[in-house]
């Protein structure tokens, strides 16, 4: 790890060493974006098959908390900008507080996901042996639902089975969906707090002064990082959230 | 030294910072306000069809400035090009072997 801004043996100039990287962090973000590729692969073929469950299932998570975490995500990615122009002008404070912002920021994400996830736990909306789509609709009270919300879900629950074939097809359905649905945010959370992980390094290093106008690659980098998260969220966001919320 | 690390970066504004998330932020309201509404009964799939078009939207805006890919250099212009152009065929190949067998699915 370079811990200057010296030159290396291996390189002509500062500028091509510079330029290795954010070559080698592309590389890297390259086999991510493959990566999750093929999640969104994997929904788009379940999604096409059972297009009904899905709208369902996706109605049932918050829209709001989606919304929120949305706004607070590409806040972060703001601030973790500012913290690379911080460092890039030389304002050594400056990298420092920008970067602790974006861990906050960061944290507020997780922990509004936690909460979201917790709904669904309430709601045995977790697939596995609990799950089951109708425990809302059949312990009134049971789930935090407004009495429309409640009289709507049911219809629509009841509509959906005669479309589908029945009860067992809806639930087993729309375990797909919240398998998906876990399997990406859970994905993109542990990325969330890899990243969370790296600022916290970086606002370690950043106290110390390290990073200069000269040398700020690791800021460069967990920067990159961190807007690959966010590309990650802008794409899950209207695919899990906002499915026929007309 | 100075010089030479000068020279191998743009250094992008604060203004233009604040002013790609005003950007994003309003896409993002368009695009749960685009939810909202009905589109699918004008043209099958619109809904999710404009929800991709405008997460791509912000997609492009993040990488371009936020990424700094506006301003680097072609190789790594040309590496970042790569990779998506892979995505997409693994996405289309995929999807039209899906869409050419199992149309019975549902």
């Amino acid at each position: 790890m370079h811990r200057t801004g010296d030159l290396y043996g291996q390189f002509q100039t500062l500028e091509q060493q510079k330029e290795s990287a954010t070559l080698g962090m592309w590389t890297f973000l390259i086999t991510e974006i493959l990566f999750f590729g093929g999640l969104f692969l994997t929904y788009t073929i379940n999604r096409h098959s059972y297009p009904d469950v899905f709208s369902l299932a996706s109605r049932t998570i918050a829209l709001k908390w989606g919304a929120i975490n949305t706004v607070v995500l590409i806040g972060s990615s703001l601030t973790m900008a500012m913290s690379v122009w911080s460092a890039q002008v030389g304002k050594k404070k400056l990298v420092t507080f920008f970067l602790i912002a974006t861990l906050v920021l960061g944290t507020v994400f997780l922990g509004i996901k936690a909460l979201e996830y917790h709904d669904k736990y309430v709601e045995h909306h977790i697939p596995g042996a609990s799950f089951d789509m109708y425990y809302c609709t059949n312990n009134p009270g049971a789930c935090d639902l407004s009495p429309e919300d409640f009289a709507k879900e049911k219809a629509e629950l009841k509509a959906l089975e005669e479309k589908i074939g029945g009860p067992v097809a809806v639930n087993s359905h729309s375990q797909l969906f919240f398998s998906l649905y876990f399997g990406m945010t859970g994905l993109h959370a542990l990325h969330m707090i890899i990243g969370a992980g790296l600022l916290i390094w970086l606002v370690v290093e950043s106290m110390k002064g390290r990073f200069t106008p000269q040398w700020n690659t690791p800021v460069e980098n967990v920067g990159l990082y961190w807007h690959f998260v966010d590309i990650v969220w802008i794409y899950l966001f209207p695919l899990l959230y906002l499915i026929d919320r007309h | 030294m100075s010089n030479n690390a000068e020279h191998s970066e743009h250094i992008v504004s604060p203004g233009l910072y604040i002013a790609i998330f005003a950007a994003l932020m309003i896409l993002t309201g368009t695009t749960v306000w685009a939810a909202t509404v009905d589109l699918n009964e004008y043209f099958a799939s619109l809904n999710v069809i404009v929800a991709l078009v405008i997460a791509t939207c912000k997609a492009i805006l993040v990488i371009l400035f936020f990424m700094h890919a506006y301003y680097s250099s072609k190789r790594t212009k040309l590496i970042i090009i790569c990779g998506f152009f892979w995505l997409a065929i693994m996405l289309s190949l995929t999807l039209s072997d899906y869409s050419s067998r199992y149309l019975d699915v549902h």
